[in-house]
């Protein structure tokens, strides 16, 4: 076995091992970043591995969460029913939406996806007979289980994020070093050229943003199954944009800089509203110092100084 | 086998209504190392361009190995044996020098033991796991033929390869391309001593339009090159 799945499968052991550890309140938050860790991850195959600087992944986070929660709220599907429509909702969202935003480049298609998941959240306000709008609805807690595992208990819910948290780990460390993985980074570090080895960029880049945005869809269906609630602040800009957030932290292109920039930023914001209301001032002066001083990220810059063989 | 590897016909690119290549009837022998020269400015990355694809062609024609391929995208072309190294360094910066190479040896069907050979054969085993960023001028140069060398391309087009290379580089990039076989070559070149010491046949382009074709004695011999080019060398 290599260096890099011993790492993943570490890193999952120990995750497992924490909620046994940690007081609860802990094992809480940390069930939130797992989740939130498998929306980052499938954002930084786009980003990270990619270079497709989306501004518009609440898009297909909200197709995935909408997916289930419309579905099991209205129609009454069982939860993996309810999980199948999420993927299917997010795969077709992102494969048009990415089919037309990839005709575009750079600045041009940050401002395209972001227009684009704009649209999905006024969608999502529109229908609000069926949404409830920004204030949003909570899913029957009877329905929440799976395979008779209740979701709704502290337990049920931190190792079903766990599971898919651990599924989305291993499967893009999978997918990153795989050859269509490796020319993902190619057209990332240079697009001309890998056009130039007979890499046919276009479908590519379409793959790699199907692939993340089904994955994310999986995030947003996964957070609302396993807190309860849907609502349209998730298809919003600030959905769009902490994903990215998260992998700058942790580390563009780095398999595990999307769960630690997810954990970074999350305490970050939980141990200094401890201290003050003004919260946001004191997270925003990190995260400035952390971009001025670990430009690649907290994993990024200790692949660059001393763990090369970081995945 | 045709004995003809690629053909043009009124090839023509105009930009903005200035015309940048017009007109170019040309045909390439199979095997045949040829160099491809003119002055600055006389179009030569236009029409290579448009034979792989990287620039559309506002009219005219391409034929590989006898397939029309004037409408195929550059990737599609690439993949039918055509390699391109870029006048201006275009490597993958932030990766090896050893996944460099694996990158264009993969696509076009090779393995671990084509991209060591390349490897060797350019003089980079020592630097395979360094990153190609971290590479001297010359040595990336020279990584960006291997990345040629490693997709076995049955036409290599090199766009200026010898640019900023040190004198001892160039001469190991003579043997180099003299040492290719069964790989047609079309070598864009402004160093006169790599073109005559390599190239079996020349075409010299001048305002976008073919004005000679010949082998390197009768091109050296012609008082319209030696007037367009040749005379004015520093140009």
């Amino acid at each position: 076995m290599d260096r890099a799945l011993v790492l993943h499968l570490g890193v999952i052991a120990a995750l497992a091992l924490a909620y046994a550890v940690l007081p609860a309140y802990h094992a809480g938050n940390l069930a939130r970043i797992m989740v939130l860790a498998i929306y980052a991850m499938a954002y930084n195959l786009a980003f990270g591995y990619t270079g497709l600087l989306s501004l518009g992944h609440a898009l297909f986070f909200g197709a995935g969460m909408y997916g289930l929660s419309l579905s099991m709220q209205h129609l009454g599907t069982p939860v993996l029913p309810a999980f199948a429509i999420a993927l299917i909702s997010a795969a077709i969202v992102t494969a048009v939406v990415g089919a037309l935003a990839l005709r575009t480049k750079g600045v041009a298609f940050m401002i395209v996806t972001l227009m684009f998941a704009q649209a999905g959240y006024l969608t999502a306000l529109y229908f609000s007979t069926w949404t409830r709008g920004e204030e949003g609805f909570v899913l029957p807690q009877a329905m929440r289980q799976i395979a008779g595992i209740d979701l709704t208990t502290a337990m049920g819910r931190y190792y079903a994020a766990l599971v898919l948290f651990a599924a989305t780990l291993l499967l893009i460390g999978h997918i990153v070093r795989s050859p269509f993985g490796r020319s993902l980074v190619a057209i990332r570090e240079n697009e001309a050229r890998a056009t130039m080895l007979g890499y046919d960029v276009q479908r590519l880049k379409w793959q790699a943003l199907v692939i993340s945005g089904t994955i994310s869809g999986l995030a947003g269906a996964t957070f609302a199954l396993l807190f309860g609630y849907a609502g349209a602040g998730f298809a919003a800009v600030p959905y769009s944009i902490l994903p990215l957030l998260y992998v700058l932290l942790g580390g563009a292109g780095t398999t595990l800089g999307p769960l630690v920039g997810a954990a970074f930023m999350i305490y970050l914001f939980d141990l200094s509203s401890d201290i003050t209301d003004a919260y946001m001032l004191i997270a925003g002066v990190v995260l400035v110092l952390l971009t001025m001083f670990l430009p690649q990220g907290i994993l990024g810059t200790l692949r660059a100084r001393s763990v090369r063989w970081l995945p | 086998m045709a004995a003809v590897i690629l053909q043009t016909w009124g090839l023509t690119k105009t930009y903005a209504g200035v015309q940048a290549n017009t007109d170019i009837d040309f045909t390439l022998p199979r095997g045949q190392i040829r160099a491809l020269i003119g002055p600055n400015g006389a179009g030569k990355s236009t029409f290579v361009g448009m034979l792989c694809g990287r620039i559309e062609a506002t009219r005219g024609s391409v034929m590989f190995d006898g397939q029309d391929i004037s409408h195929l995208p550059a990737h599609k072309r690439i993949a039918l044996g055509i390699a391109y190294t870029f006048q201006i360094t275009s490597v993958f910066g932030g990766l090896s020098v050893h996944e460099n190479v694996a990158l264009a040896a993969r696509r076009a069907g090779g393995n671990e033991a084509t991209v060591a050979g390349v490897l060797a054969r350019v003089g980079l085993s020592d630097r395979a796991d360094q990153s190609a960023a971290d590479l001297s001028y010359g040595h990336q140069r020279i990584l960006e033929i291997g990345m040629g060398l490693a997709q076995s391309p049955r036409l290599f087009i090199l766009d200026e390869p010898t640019q900023g290379l040190a004198e001892s580089e160039v001469a190991e990039f003579k043997a180099l391309i003299r040492s290719l076989k069964d790989t047609t070559i079309l070598l864009i070149e402004h160093n006169m001593s790599v073109v005559m010491e390599t190239a079996e046949y020349i075409t010299v382009l001048n305002h976008g339009a073919v004005l000679a074709e010949g082998t390197p004695d009768e091109i050296r011999a012609n008082s319209h090159v030696q007037a367009a080019y040749l005379g004015t060398e520093d140009a």
